[in-house]
């Protein structure tokens, strides 16, 4: 029954199969293809005495050439650290003033400060330190928490108003509760600060005396602010969050405070004193 | 290679056929089975890991639910530019009380694995609210659907089912899902013991209000991403692969 014959047109032999007189070639792969296969085969079984393959009981097979991923990871992060280590060892050495004063270094931590900023603080603070409603801009010259390199270095390191213990701490007393002042006096204080965030303080005005009793303390007489209580300025038309005097009320009686991570719990030293500098050189360092 | 045309056999007798068919499947089975056994060797041994608090899973399963994985990874693979931008690269332990896990394959958007106390909460509910407010460039959509209050009525049916794949949560546990669930978004002062059952939970409430809201649920999850573990307490030997 199953007899193998020659086919003359295509010069192959059938498989031998009939159905109702329909016969089968039976083909073979091209050589090329069972070559690459049998390559493909020799390939594998040295890749799985060469390399991590197989799973055993208590792990997997190492493999002859000792490869592991996460192993060469950590090879090229050392040779990483190895070729910026003539830049990072100074930075690592130098206090953040030291380096703004070497212009070389100044440079290099310009440079890397921006690709760490882009990454970690322009999620709030904006492109080029641009700020947001509730992010304080970092490009000009009004700073809540000091504006020297050393001040800037301190905020970033440990944040503002955070779970950790160094974290930069102050509240603004909320004077729609608790020890609260009434809606007139609320507007009257609001209508005085409107006034001198325009330069032009309503002298002799009901809410100056409001303001010299409850908020010098912070804001100080002129409403210059203070820096260590990280109290803004109220003397110019710089607003955290909102100005005007539909904004001021809002924060008179239920004041907004902003957060900001700790990022030496993320970051290494040598990373935020890259990014210090930067931010001192966005344009509006004290 | 006479063998190979033995087919014949197997094609006209049903049992040989029967005994070639179960020989497939067993061999074919072994194949898939077996290096399971050894899965629990793949997990690197590290401390920190725990199982989600009531919240983080409530949160959890907004992620799964608004298809956050559409667009977001929670990977870091173990390669240079990876660890430079997100951290240290992302171990299978860190996964191991994931079901499913939330590694993804796209990103469109940033990978979130230690996303974790990057940015603040008011950030996080700002963002998801509407991602241009604060990220001008963004082409993430807008939730603010979730400022709804949380329906976490079957909480602890969520912990229970979780425990039967093998999530450690312990009796306890389940028994104060609904307890934790509020103590962590609500309390102004809550006691030791969620703290104890959920070591870094970030307390209070994201949105400033006095419900438990999904929002509360999603960024408690985000914040705990990634934060888990301490790797200054890792010898990068030991989680070698």
């Amino acid at each position: 029954m199953a007899t193998i014959e020659k086919d003359a047109v295509s010069g192959q032999n059938t498989t031998g199969h009939e159905w109702d007189g329909i016969k089968e070639l039976n083909t073979p792969l091209p050589k090329w293809w069972v070559y690459v296969f049998w390559a493909c085969t020799v390939w594998a079984i040295g890749y799985w005495i060469a390399m991590p393959a197989w799973p055993t009981p208590n792990g997997f097979t190492k493999g002859m050439l000792n490869y592991s991923s996460r192993g060469s990871l950590d090879e090229d992060l050392k040779a990483q650290k190895q070729s910026r280590s003539a830049w990072l060892t100074k930075i690592e050495k130098a206090s953040v003033e030291e380096i703004e004063k070497d212009k070389a270094l100044l440079q290099y931590a310009m440079v890397g400060g921006k690709v760490i900023f882009g990454e970690n603080c322009s999620a709030c603070h904006g492109a080029g330190g641009s700020g947001a409603m509730g992010y304080p801009r970092l490009a000009d010259d009004e700073w809540l928490w000091g504006g020297s390199v050393a001040e800037i270095e301190q905020t970033i390191k440990f944040g503002v108003r955070n779970a950790n213990a160094n974290s930069r701490q102050s509240e603004m007393l909320p004077f729609g509760t608790g020890d609260k002042l009434a809606d007139q006096q609320v507007g009257q204080l609001a209508d005085y600060v409107v006034s001198m965030a325009g330069k032009a303080p309503a002298k002799g005005s009901p809410g100056e005396a409001i303001f010299a009793e409850r908020c010098v303390a912070c804001h100080a007489e002129d409403g210059s602010g203070n820096k260590d209580l990280g109290a803004p300025a109220l003397n110019n038309q710089l607003w955290l969050f909102k100005g005007g005097k539909d904004g001021i009320t809002a924060q008179i009686t239920k004041p907004k405070h902003g957060s900001m991570p700790a990022w030496s719990e993320r970051l290494d030293a040598s990373t935020i004193k890259m990014l210090a500098v930067y931010v001192h050189n966005l344009g509006g360092g004290k | 290679m006479s063998i190979f045309k033995q087919h014949k056999v197997f094609e006209t007798n049903v049992f040989f056929l029967a005994v070639g068919i179960l020989l497939c499947i067993i061999v074919g089975g072994l194949v898939e089975v077996v290096p399971l056994f050894s899965i629990e060797s793949t997990i690197e041994k590290v401390q920190g890991v725990r199982p989600y608090s009531p919240l983080e899973l409530a949160g959890r399963n907004i992620y799964i639910r608004e298809g956050c994985y559409n667009c977001h990874s929670q990977m870091i693979r173990p390669f240079k530019d990876e660890v430079e931008r997100y951290g240290h690269y992302s171990l299978a332990a860190e996964s191991m009380y994931d079901h499913p896990f939330q590694w993804g394959s796209k990103r469109t958007g940033p990978d979130l694995a230690r996303v974790g106390g990057k940015f603040t909460n008011e950030w996080q509910v700002r963002h998801l609210i509407n991602p241009r407010d604060v990220v001008p460039g963004s082409i993430m959509p807008g939730y603010p659907h979730l400022k709804r209050s949380l329906d976490y009525g079957d909480i602890e049916a969520h912990l229970k089912a979780l425990s039967v794949v093998g999530v450690p949560y312990t009796a306890e546990q389940i028994t104060n899902a609904k307890k934790d669930m509020a103590e962590q978004v609500l309390s102004e002062a809550p006691d030791a013991a969620i703290a104890k059952r959920y070591p870094k939970a970030r307390m209070g409430s994201a949105m400033g209000t006095d419900k438990v809201t999904e929002m509360d649920a999603l960024v408690a999850y985000l914040q705990i991403l990634g934060t888990m573990v301490d790797f200054t307490k890792v010898n990068p030997e030991a989680i070698r692969r």
